[in-house]
């Protein structure tokens, strides 16, 4: 801590920080511009220009920019004498000469900090009467606007999506008083996280698309806390609400897990709330007109004159929401909907994670690591924010170096230059993933080599565990090294997951974190959705026995709770499961093959319309609140299942109680939102701003007297304006908005201190507490895949885009899906004879035909694999470790004209 | 006793004073263009829509009775979809009309507006729209703001340089 005086008040500051990032963490107004918490100082701006006295005598001072000058002891500053103030309104003047005449059509207006910063600088006038600068925009995909007009120079853009998040294709252009920040030509910006410009740029160049098209300003949305159902992270959002329609979605800062930044398909994959596939009515076979009464009475016959009724969950539904399902047909009769290698490999996860011993870090701790081995996964397609994270982790290396030459950590192109100093990554894999530019090693492999791979590391840092036998002198060597690195490490972390599909892949992730030294090391799993972890800490059953107990005769009726069982398992399975039930009630918000197959359908509302609560990959129960209200008759699914009479739940919050008592592992989950003890009593909180307009307008079209707002029963928020915000915790704000800061970047005003945790704690519960015992060696170590001639298998590879079910229907991700192709090495493809773009048969071993693609090669894919797409409904014939044989097709044939879909 | 005779003088007095008011409705009394009466929303001189769908009267109406939505048409240019009054809240107090950046929301001189059903008092765009300028003849939003419409590029606007070349190696 270091005393520093500003405008003769004392203050205590952290040492070693910059004086803009102190003030602001004192809560002091001053403008600023190119500085960022997370990306540090780069002193493009100059707008945050404060005085420097010498001593406590100097009357003068100099004139410094805050974001560039380090805190000392006794130093004394001020911000608002007269030339301090005066530069910055001076400066604001000259940024704002070019800027045109569009806020008005701008959608960054009313949340735009270039407005914020104008106010508060005092610049209200424009005085400039000369011709303006003008650049050409550039199409810049499905996500983003670009209007370089209004464009300050700021250099945020390129300093994130370059050097932050490592993309390739924006580039600044031009020179002196003319830079562009664009493309080389125009096209999609291709990095995962583009959509973190919209939130970064201080101005209005870079804006949500898919917000724009039906653009509503800040203050207009109703807003509540939410988590991202799209990955296994649980990222925070905030999504927003007009019109009884679901606008964006935008970052909801928490100190532990997304910080400052979201994934693409977190970002827009929203659309599917507003899909036309939603169900919102809910329809009986046979019957044309139904209502809520007539399904739920439906609904309630079934279960009265049922010989017996299984339950299948899902991992995309809340806890609550399969607690609900489980206590409705009871512990034996509820499975948890996921298919047996699936379920087999959670469980493995489960046992390890709270067994184990190991931490499981959250993504602030990923970026702490200073050497990380990932197993099996592509991260940047399977849980795309923990690629960011692990992008700033290799970063550690050049921070120790700085931290030597004593260059402060904010100081970041002063550590840029330090040159291409990383920590250790390790990438095994299928195939080259996104974070190979920055792995000092990979290795790509079947998964049962991936697995091996991973047991000869673990025993090259640990003798006693199991060594496979046979490995190449290649991989031994590589081994060795990744091993050393390792065991050098003092914050180690082993990535792995699920994208394999093999247990043994799991173990010998758990083998390597066991077998290293350090005390600080984690283990980190990605799972396939965003309850995966919680539902597998229900301990069900699997979904095969689903199917027998039905195909067996032992019950008759079945409720399917948000659940595609066609995305499970196979074709002629699910299709002879539900033929042989005798009443299939699937409880879903789109419509979907399980949902065509169903005898009742009910209609379920999404995260943005219902409450609920996930557990994510680390491990943390979080809870999520209806954005608005759900349209009658469309329910939470928790609601359906507990409205019926002998339901002894009537709200959530017991619900969530229940659960949590019936589960050990969960009992903390009721701890997963804020405490709302403090809250004004009686009042809730807000989930409108304070400026919301229209409300006596917006339902005038259909009855010009005004409903009343619509209660909520359940969260400690209100559909409404009214309420009290003055003592709310910050993780539950549903807006983030301070007096004079309406941009997002007001979220200083809540943290900790700037880019720290939120006063009054992040969001969630962590219910692992990592335990001391460690579980025994895993031994069983597969045999090493030897490709068989004429047979691939086949190996779904995720797809930030392509691969997960919900935002699949969200129009905008449809441009950026990858290519309806599957890879080859191109020695197989040689061998085929077939050269890319060509289209092949794909044929079980009976030579069976099944599909038809064209081929692309992919080099680092080994042979005898097949990749397809992992997720999408095109390759859904095709299942993970299935073998095919593999034909030339005639290439006058349409491609796919054949596949049986 | 003094001051209710003076009252009585004052009242007699007033019998041969010239009236304030007038006999309204067989009477109408001229109002000035600037009086705050019923709303309408005018078109620039180009004939265009003048209205962008800002959202800055709906947030600056105390009694939240404007509503409306942004839609866009193939060129860029933002207008709303749908615009409603709800006149049966309105006050008339004209902060829409301060508000308005682009001189497009505007208050008229013609305060008749009664109905029977209160559903009638709900004004939709197309009762709205006129076809004129209104009080503001020359305004025009997009000749100044920098985005791109149908008839008008980068660089088109009033007191804009034609656009940058960024690839050039000239100084």
């Amino acid at each position: 801590m270091a005393r520093i005086e500003i405008d003769g008040q004392s203050y205590d500051v952290q040492d070693g920080d910059n004086l803009l990032s102190s003030c602001l963490s004192l809560g002091l107004d001053l403008p600023y511009f190119c500085w960022h918490p997370a990306m540090g100082s780069a002193g493009a701006c100059r707008q945050c220009a404060i005085i420097q006295y010498k001593d406590a005598e100097d009357q003068r001072g100099r004139l410094v920019m805050a974001c560039m000058t380090p805190v000392k002891e006794a130093m004394r500053i001020s911000i608002d004498a007269e030339q301090a103030r005066q530069f910055r309104s001076d400066n604001i003047e000259l940024l704002m000469t070019n800027h045109p005449h569009d806020c008005p059509v701008c959608e960054e207006g009313g949340e735009c900090h270039l407005q914020d910063m104008t106010v508060m600088t005092g610049h209200t006038f424009r005085r400039y009467r000369g011709r303006k600068r003008t650049h050409n925009n550039q199409n810049l995909g499905p996500f983003i606007n670009h209007e370089m007009n209004r464009c300050i120079a700021c250099y945020r853009c390129v300093r994130f999506y370059d050097e932050y998040a490592g993309g390739k294709d924006l580039q600044v252009l031009g020179m002196h008083n003319n830079v562009y920040f664009g493309r080389f030509e125009d096209g999609a910006l291709e990095n995962e996280f583009s959509g973190n410009l919209v939130e970064v740029c201080p101005t209005g160049v870079f804006t949500d698309k898919t917000f724009s098209a039906r653009y509503t300003r800040k203050w207009d949305l109703q807003t509540a806390p939410s988590i991202c159902i799209h990955c296994s992270l649980g990222c925070n959002t905030a999504p927003g609400e007009r019109y009884g329609e679901l606008r964006r979605i935008i970052n909801r800062y928490h100190g532990e897990i997304n910080g400052y930044f979201l994934c693409d398909r977190g970002r827009f994959g929203y659309g599917f709330v507003n899909s036309q596939k939603r169900i919102v009515m809910p329809g009986i076979k046979g019957q044309t007109e139904t209502t809520a009464e007539i399904a739920e009475n439906h609904f309630r016959n079934l279960l009265k004159y049922a010989k017996s009724v299984i339950g299948i969950g899902s991992p995309r539904a809340s806890l609550e929401a399969n607690f609900a399902l489980r206590s409705l047909v009871g512990e034996a009769n509820f499975f948890l909907g996921l298919e047996d290698a699936e379920h087999t490999l959670l469980n493995a996860i489960v046992e390890i994670l709270f067994n184990g011993g190991i931490r499981s870090p959250s993504l602030r701790e990923t970026e702490q690591a200073d050497a990380v081995l990932i197993m099996g996964e592509d991260v940047t397609h399977s849980a795309p924010r923990l690629a960011l994270s692990l992008r700033q982790a290799v970063r550690n290396a050049s921070f120790d170096m700085a931290h030597k030459m004593h260059i402060p950590l904010w100081q970041d192109a002063a550590i840029r230059q330090l040159g291409p100093i990383r920590s250790p990554l390790f990438i095994a894999s299928i195939c080259s993933t996104r974070l190979d530019d920055v792995a000092t090693g990979t290795y790509q492999g079947s998964p049962d080599d991936i697995a091996r791979f991973g047991f000869a590391i673990a025993h090259c840092l640990d003798e006693s565990a199991a060594e496979p036998v046979d490995l190449s002198e290649d991989e031994k060597s590589l081994a060795r090294s990744i091993a050393k690195a390792l065991k050098q490490a003092q914050r180690p972390l082993i990535v792995s997951g699920t994208s394999c599909l093999s247990v043994a892949v799991i173990q010998a992730a758990y083998n390597v974190a066991k077998a290293l030294p350090a005390q600080d090391k984690q283990l980190t799993f990605t799972l396939p959705e965003c309850n995966s972890l919680g539902l597998a800490i229900m301990n069900g059953r699997p979904l095969q026995q689903a199917f027998d107990s039905i195909n067996d005769g032992l019950a008759d009726t079945v409720v399917i709770l948000e659940n595609d069982l066609y995305r499970r398992a196979s074709h002629q399975s699910v299709d002879g499961f539900l033929e042989k039930a005798a009443h299939v009630v699937v409880i879903d918000n789109l419509e979907n093959q399980t949902v065509g197959r169903a005898e009742l359908v009910l209609p379920a509302a999404t995260f943005a319309e219902s409450e609920g609560t996930l557990v994510n990959n680390e491990g943390r129960a979080q809870r999520y609140f209806p954005v608005y209200p759900a349209a009658d008759p469309i329910r939470g699914s928790w609601q359906w299942l507990t409205r019926l009479e002998n339901s002894q739940w009537r709200h959530h919050h017991a619900l969530t109680a229940a659960c949590a008592s019936a589960f050990p592992y969960l009992a903390a989950i009721v701890h997963a939102a804020p405490q709302t003890d403090n809250i004004i009593k009686g009042s809730k909180i807000p989930r409108q701003p304070h400026r919301y307009s229209g409300r006596t307008a917006m339902h005038a079209n259909i009855k010009v007297s005004e409903p009343g707002q619509p209660q909520d029963m359940e969260t400690p928020f209100a559909f409404s304006m009214e309420g009290a915000m003055a003592h709310v915790q910050p993780a539950l704000l549903p807006v983030i908005w301070a007096p004079g800061w309406n941009s997002n970047q007001a979220i200083n005003k809540f943290q900790q201190e700037t880019g720290g945790h939120l006063r009054d704690g992040d969001a969630g519960a962590r219910l692992i507490k990592p335990s001391g015992s460690h579980l025994p060696w895993f031994g069983h170590i597969p045999p090493a895949f030897e490709p068989e001639p004429g047979l691939w298998r086949i190996m779904s590879l995720p797809h930030i885009f392509g691969s997960e079910e919900l935002s699949l229907q969200s129009t905008p991700l449809a441009e950026r899906l990858p290519d309806l192709c599957v890879l080859l090495n191109p020695q197989d493809a040689e061998s085929l004879g077939v050269d890319p773009g060509d289209p092949i048969e794909i044929c079980d071993p009976a030579r069976n035909f099944l599909l038809k693609f064209p081929v692309n090669i992919e080099k680092t894919l080994p042979r005898g694999l097949l990749g397809i797409t992992a997720g999408r409904p095109e390759f859904q014939p095709l299942k993970f470790l299935d073998q095919v044989t593999l034909n030339k097709a005639n290439p006058e044939q349409q491609p796919n004209s054949e596949a049986p879909l | 006793m003094f001051s209710q005779l003076r009252s009585l003088w004052e009242v007699l007095r007033h019998t041969f004073i010239k009236h304030d008011t007038v006999e309204y409705p067989e009477q109408k009394p001229a109002l000035f263009p600037r009086y705050r009466g019923r709303i309408i929303l005018t078109r620039d001189p180009d004939g265009e829509e003048r209205c962008v769908a800002c959202n800055l009267c709906a947030v600056a109406c105390p009694v939240d009775c404007i509503a409306l939505q942004k839609t866009e048409d193939e060129h860029g240019r933002w207008y709303p979809e749908f615009f409603r009054i709800n006149f049966s809240r309105c006050i008339m107090c004209g902060f829409c009309e301060e508000a308005c950046p682009t001189n497009a929301i505007q208050l008229t001189p013609d305060f008749e507006m009664c109905e029977y059903d209160r559903q009638n008092m709900v004004y939709e765009k197309q009762h709205l729209l006129i076809d004129g300028t209104g009080k503001y003849h020359d305004y025009n939003f997009y000749r100044v703001a920098g985005m791109t419409i149908g008839n008008k590029a980068k660089g088109q606007a009033e007191n804009e340089y034609p656009p940058v070349n960024v690839k050039t190696l000239l100084p």
